[in-house]
């Protein structure tokens, strides 16, 4: 049986997901991506090979995206996250949908038809306000672990009101507003409400919500707050992290599908 | 990938052209005469020719900065002397160059230094900030500034909108008599005008064999032989080389030679080039089989109104009929007949930063086009010649998505 894999290597990083000919999930994994793209991606595949309980020689085709997507000599053929990203999203909710993906210097919105062809797209500016990388560095000058953000931003019963859209200045804000005795939480809740305002500001939104990518894996409150700003139901594809990574397996298998 | 076309054999007599004029620029400088005029891009060139001056064109000089990628390194030096880093990146890296006393002529052409101005002459249909450029230098010079406001957010160009820049264009004769130490003529004025005229009919062709599939010449062939059209325009050579790059045009249609070998996607650029990056974003839409067939920016040089026969009325005419100077309506439709007549499915609109005239996205009109030409369209941000705004990495994935989008809507 002939399989195929899908590398993502991002900025903070690495992914990889083994996939059936059906294209079910057989192993997945996240590793940070350093400073070496091609190791990163190397070791990403092998775990995630090794969690499908398969070998190199099973892979059909390797298909690597996202920012080191180049530096994957294990790589047959690259797509952009943007095309594995709507490829994952349109796979698990096949219908009309806007792919939000929430990354860890990036983010995007996808519009996808209900043929699952993209019709346009839009990434974060030069800025990196409203990724993954701002909710890091608000954690580092909180003090706080990343792994807390969601549960203190979900038992919130306030929440602080930050406007700067600067990374660097909604940290003065942040400092302005402990000044003046704002808990905590509501200071998180605050910091993800600006993550949502940044990615409502690039385009709107059509369709079905579909959420991706490592901010949104570890941060679910983040996508119930979406789903109250947007007034509608917001999806998430299992393993919203891997996304990526499942998309370009995807796109693997379907070269390998139209080849035939 | 397919072979890449062979390099266009013109180009060769079009770095002999540059050299002759920046070389004979620098001799006028230095030797007094003839009097050196700097002129905007879309000054009054033909004016500035009759009266006997050699012409500069600084924002010529601020895309050298751009595609040598000096101008990222001078740009600092202006913003530290008080020009903003959020304003025209010509300017900044023009003057910052100047402050630091480097300029990409020496290593070009063994010259030290952009030619002194005996008068600068600007129009402000582009945009305001090329007469605080140009006051720059008047000011370090002590030297004449005279100039043409121009109207801008044009839907239709009318006789009242002619008359007034006509009677700017005749206010400027007096001083420029006195510079040039030459009496206004009206047929020589009439013989530049009438040289204009050849040229932007030949660069007309040139970028209309674009429509032809596969392209012979794409966007980025055109920002460099787009050069001749810029500074020498209202002068015999321009006319001659445009005659040897159309011959060998016709040849290369003829034998089949496509700029981008295996010309799958047909764009439209939008918006000033990306002067330092022009080669990676060749090589990245050539990569995608994607040719970039037209754009606003190299268009910018084509007059159709000029007429010898009424050179001041023509002229002001000329410089208000073009795009930069219209409403969005009209650029709209603008937009529209070139991309149907060139077979157009995705334009990408560059959002310089630093250059809100030529940044058309702003105000939602790829949206627009969109929905109006059922046409993908992708911003990009970056700037002319900052490449502090300009992301290497955002730029290829931004590229690369937009031709996967294609490609799969043309499946």
């Amino acid at each position: 049986m002939k399989l195929a894999a899908g590398i993502d290597i991002g900025a903070a990083a690495t992914k990889a997901a083994v996939l059936d000919p059906l294209g079910r999930l057989l192993g997945g994994a996240v590793l940070r991506t350093g400073v070496d793209f091609g190791l990163a991606g190397a070791r990403a595949l092998d775990e995630a090979l090794a969690q499908a309980e398969a070998r190199s020689e099973d892979l059909a085709a390797v298909f690597a995206c996202g920012y080191g997507r180049k530096n994957v000599s294990l790589a047959t053929e690259t797509r952009t996250e943007i095309a594995a990203h709507a490829a994952a999203a349109y796979h698990f909710f096949p219908r009309a949908l806007t792919v939000i993906d929430i990354g860890g210097q990036d983010n995007k919105i996808i519009k996808v038809n209900d043929q699952g062809q993209r019709t346009d797209f839009k990434m974060n500016r030069k800025c990196a306000a409203g990724t993954g990388a701002f909710l890091e560095e608000m954690a580092l000058r909180l003090d706080l672990p990343l792994e807390r953000l969601n549960s203190l931003a979900r038992e919130a019963e306030d929440e602080a009101r930050l406007g700067a859209f600067c990374t660097v200045f909604t940290a003065t804000e942040v400092l302005g507003k402990i000044r003046e005795g704002a808990p905590l939480s509501a200071l998180v809740k605050g910091l993800f409400r600006s993550v949502i305002k940044r990615v409502l500001e690039m385009d709107s939104i059509a369709g079905a919500v579909v959420m991706t990518g490592g901010v949104v894996a570890h941060n679910p409150y983040l996508v119930e707050m979406m789903a109250q700003e947007l007034e509608r139901e917001v999806l998430t594809p299992p393993q919203p992290q891997l996304a990526g990574a499942i998309g370009a397996a995807l796109l693997a298998l379907r070269s390998r599908e139209q080849a035939r | 990938m397919p072979e890449a076309p062979p390099p266009i054999k013109a180009t060769k007599k079009m770095k002999e052209l540059m050299a002759g004029h920046f070389l004979g620029l620098d001799q006028a400088a230095r030797e007094g005469r003839p009097k050196v005029a700097w002129c905007t891009s879309v000054g009054p060139a033909e004016l500035l020719h009759a009266m006997g001056f050699a012409v500069y064109y600084p924002e010529n000089h601020g895309a050298l900065l751009g595609a040598t990628r000096m101008a990222t390194e001078v740009i600092p030096t202006a913003n530290a002397a008080g020009y903003s880093p959020d304003i025209c990146s010509y300017l900044t890296a023009d003057v910052g160059a100047f402050l630091k006393g480097v300029t990409p002529l020496t290593q070009a052409y063994g010259i030290a230094s952009v030619p002194k101005a005996d008068v600068l002459v600007f129009n402000t249909n582009q945009c305001r900030d090329v007469e605080d450029w140009f006051a720059f230098y008047a000011r370090h010079w002590n030297a004449p500034i005279v100039g043409v406001r121009s109207h801008r957010g044009l839907g239709a160009v009318q006789d009242h909108h002619v008359a007034d820049i006509v009677a700017q264009f005749k206010d400027m004769i007096p001083t420029l008599e006195r510079v040039s130490g030459n009496k206004f003529d009206i047929d020589r004025l009439r013989e530049t005008v009438r040289l204009s005229k050849e040229c932007t009919l030949r660069w007309r062709r040139v970028l209309e064999l674009a429509a032809r599939t596969p392209s012979p010449m794409t966007f980025f062939d055109h920002t460099i032989h787009m050069a001749p059209a810029v500074v020498l325009r209202g002068l015999p050579e321009a006319v001659e080389y445009y005659d040897l790059l159309l011959a060998e045009m016709d040849q290369r249609i003829a034998q089949g030679i496509a700029a981008v070998p295996g010309e799958r996607h047909r764009l439209y650029w939008e918006g000033m080039p990306v002067w330092g990056r022009l080669r990676m974003l060749s090589d990245l839409l050539s990569e995608g089989r994607a040719a970039v067939v037209a754009s606003t920016y190299c268009n910018s040089w084509i007059f159709d109104a000029f007429d010898e026969r009424d050179p001041f009325d023509s002229m002001a005419r000329a410089y208000l009929e073009l795009f930069i100077v219209r409403d969005d309506e009209y650029k709209e439709r603008y937009i529209h007949q070139w991309v149907e007549r060139f077979g157009v499915k995705g334009v990408i609109f560059h959002d310089a930063k630093t250059c809100p005239n030529n940044s058309n996205n702003r105000y939602a009109m790829p949206q627009r086009l969109a929905r109006s030409l059922g046409l993908s369209t992708l911003v990009l941000n970056g700037d002319l010649n900052d490449l502090r705004l300009f992301s290497d990495e955002q730029a290829k994935t931004n590229l690369e998505a937009f031709v996967e989008q294609m490609e799969e809507l043309a499946a």
